[in-house]
C-alpha cells in the first residue's frame, strides 16, 4: 500500500503526516488532525458541510484528496475564533439565530467569511449565491442570511475603527 | 463512502504526464478539479489503479484572446472564467453556463477543460462548444493535435482522445461583429444537472439576416447533441420570433431524452422546445446590442 507525507498549513500551524493517497482531506481534517468542526453530511458532494477555505477559497473537502493538499494553506471553522472571544461571523450567527442543530454551520461560516473578506458590504441575493453550495435542513436560510448581514455590518465598523 | 486503493503521480511537467499515462494506459486517469471523478470515485463507480494529478503542472491555469480565439488552458476553473471580465464581455454564452453548472464551491475547483473531457451528456460546457465550433488541443507522445468538437464525442462518457492525451486547451472562434450567444437551463433546484439545457449563438450579417448559428442541446440525449436542422433553419432568416419558433421546433425534434427522476421524456422535449426560443431570442438581443 503506498502512503505519501502530506504537509499542511491549518489555521496557521503546518501540520505534516503520511496518509493513504485514497484519503480524502475531510478525513484527514477531522481524524488525523482531530478538528472535527468541519462535518460530512453526504456523499455526493452536495451538502456544503465539509466547506473550508484552500488558500482561502471556499471547496468541499469532501472531494479532494489529502495529498492533493500537500504545501496548501487550509482554513477550518477551528480558525475563526480568537481565544474565547467569537469571530463576527460566529457573533452574528448567535445574534440572528443563525443556526439550529448547527450541522451546516462552519460550512457556512467558512462560505461566509471567504465571501466577506472578497465583499464587505454584500446585498442579500449575493450572500444567497454565495451559499448555494451549502444545504440547511433547519432554518429556511432567512436567519442565515440575517447573520452574515449581521456580521459584515459588525466587520465595517470594526474596520471604520481600525482606520480612524 | 472511500474510494479504493490507487496509486498517486503528481507530475511538475506536461511531458511526464503524459509518460504516465502512456506506461498505465486504461488503469490510468487524470485528475483535474475532481468534481465529476472524485464523486465516481467514492460511490466505486470508478477505481481507477493510477491517478495522475496534473494540478501541479505550471502553465496550464490560463484563459486568454490569442490568435482569434478564446484560449482556456486545461487548469483554469469555472472561477477563473467567472472572474474574467473579457468572458462576460465577449464569450456571453460561455459566461451563462458558468453562472449554472453547480455551484460556487464546486466551481473554485471544478476545470472547464474536464467538463468537456469528462463527455458526460448531462455536463453543461459540451453543449456551449457545440454551439461556438469549439477545438479541442490534446497533447500526446507525438506532440499536439487540433480535433474540431463534431469530432471529439464518440459516445457517452467516451471522447475522442487516447488514454496517454491531456486535453491541454479548448479554442472558442473569436466573436465576428454580429454575434450573439446565450445558455438557458431548466433546473430542479440550484447546483443540479439539467432537466434540458440549450445553447445558442449566432450571427447577424450588416444586412440584417442571421448568416452563421450554432443550436446544441445538453441532457436530453445519451450524447451532447447538435441541432443541425435548426441551425439550417436559421440561416439567411431575420431573428424574429416566427423564425426562432421554427427552429426550437426542430430542435426539440433533435432532441431524445428518456424519462427519469427530471421528468418525462415528452416534458423535456418541450422543455427544450421553450428553451431553444427563449435562448435564441437572448442571443438575439446580444448580437443586436
Ligand atoms: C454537486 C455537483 C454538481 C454539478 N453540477 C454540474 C452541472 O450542473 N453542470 C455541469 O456541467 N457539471 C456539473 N458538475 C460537474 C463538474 O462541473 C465537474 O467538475 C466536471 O464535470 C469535471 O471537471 P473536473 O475538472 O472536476 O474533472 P475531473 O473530475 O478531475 O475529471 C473528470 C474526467 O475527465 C478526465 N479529465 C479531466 N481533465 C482532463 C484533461 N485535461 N484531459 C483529459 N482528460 C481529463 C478525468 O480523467 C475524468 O475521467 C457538478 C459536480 C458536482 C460535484
Ligand atoms: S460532505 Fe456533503 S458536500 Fe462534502
Ligand atoms: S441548522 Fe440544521 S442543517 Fe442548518
Amino acid at each position: 500500500m503506498q502512503t505519501l507525507p502530506v504537509t499542511v498549513t491549518v489555521n496557521g500551524d503546518e501540520h505534516t503526516a503520511e496518509v493513504e493517497p485514497r484519503l480524502l482531506l475531510v478525513h484527514f481534517i477531522r481524524e488525523n488532525l482531530g478538528l472535527t468542526g468541519t462535518h460530512i453530511g453526504c456523499d455526493t458532494t452536495s451538502c456544503g458541510a465539509c466547506a473550508i477555505l484552500y488558500d482561502g477559497k471556499p471547496i468541499k473537502s469532501c472531494t479532494m484528496f489529502a495529498v492533493q493538499a500537500n504545501g496548501h494553506d487550509l482554513q477550518t471553522v477551528e480558525g475563526l475564533a480568537n481565544g474565547p472571544t467569537l469571530h463576527p461571523i460566529q457573533d452574528g450567527f448567535f445574534q440572528e439565530h443563525g443556526l439550529q442543530c448547527g450541522f451546516c454551520t462552519p460550512g457556512m461560516m467558512m462560505v461566509a467569511s471567504a465571501l466577506l473578506e472578497q465583499n464587505p458590504a454584500p446585498t442579500d441575493l449575493e450572500i444567497r449565491e454565495a451559499i448555494s453550495g451549502n444545504l440547511c435542513r433547519c432554518t429556511g436560510y432567512v436567519n442565515i442570511v440575517r447573520s452574515i448581514q449581521h456580521a459584515a455590518s459588525a466587520m465595517r465598523a470594526e474596520e471604520s475603527v481600525a482606520a480612524d | 463512502m472511500i474510494p479504493g486503493q490507487f496509486s498517486y503521480h503528481a507530475p511538475a511537467t506536461l511531458p511526464q504526464a503524459i509518460a504516465l499515462l502512456g506506461e498505465h494506459g486504461y488503469d490510468a486517469k487524470i485528475l483535474s478539479g475532481g468534481q465529476s471523478l472524485i464523486p465516481l470515485m467514492r460511490f466505486r463507480l470508478a477505481q481507477p489503479a493510477h491517478l495522475v494529478d496534473i494540478n501541479r503542472i505550471d502553465g496550464l491555469a490560463y484563459v486568454r484572446e490569442e490568435d482569434g480565439a478564446l484560449r482556456i488552458g486545461a487548469l483554469a476553473r469555472e472561477a477563473d472564467l467567472d472572474a474574467e471580465p473579457l468572458v462576460h464581455e465577449r464569450y456571453p454564452l460561455l459566461a451563462d453556463a458558468i453562472a449554472v453548472i453547480a455551484d460556487p464551491l464546486v466551481r473554485n475547483l471544478a476545470t472547464v477543460c474536464g467538463n468537456v473531457a469528462h463527455a458526460d451528456p448531462a455536463n453543461d460546457h459540451p453543449a456551449v462548444m457545440l454551439a461556438y465550433r469549439a477545438e479541442v488541443v490534446a497533447e500526446g507522445p507525438s506532440g499536439r493535435r487540433v480535433i474540431p468538437i463534431d469530432d471529439f464525442f464518440v459516445d457517452t462518457f467516451v471522447t475522442a482522445l487516447e488514454p496517454n492525451e491531456v486535453l491541454v486547451e479548448l479554442r472558442i472562434p473569436a466573436p465576428k461583429p454580429g454575434s450573439g450567444g446565450a445558455y438557458q437551463k431548466l433546473e430542479r433546484k440550484v447546483g443540479d444537472y439539467a432537466i434540458a439545457g440549450v445553447a445558442a449563438q449566432i450571427v447577424v450579417g450588416a444586412d440584417g439576416l442571421i448568416s452563421e448559428a450554432g443550436v446544441a442541446l445538453t441532457n436530453v440525449g445519451p450524447m451532447p447533441i447538435r441541432a443541425s436542422e435548426a441551425e439550417e433553419s436559421l440561416t439567411g432568416r431575420h431573428p424574429n420570433e416566427k423564425t426562432f419558433a421554427d427552429a426550437a421546433r426542430l430542435a426539440s425534434d433533435a432532441a431524445d431524452p428518456v424519462t427519469d427522476l427530471r421528468g418525462p421524456a415528452d416534458y423535456k422535449r418541450a422543455v427544450t422546445r421553450t428553451l431553444t426560443a427563449r435562448a435564441l431570442q437572448r442571443a438575439a438581443e446580444r448580437a443586436l446590442s
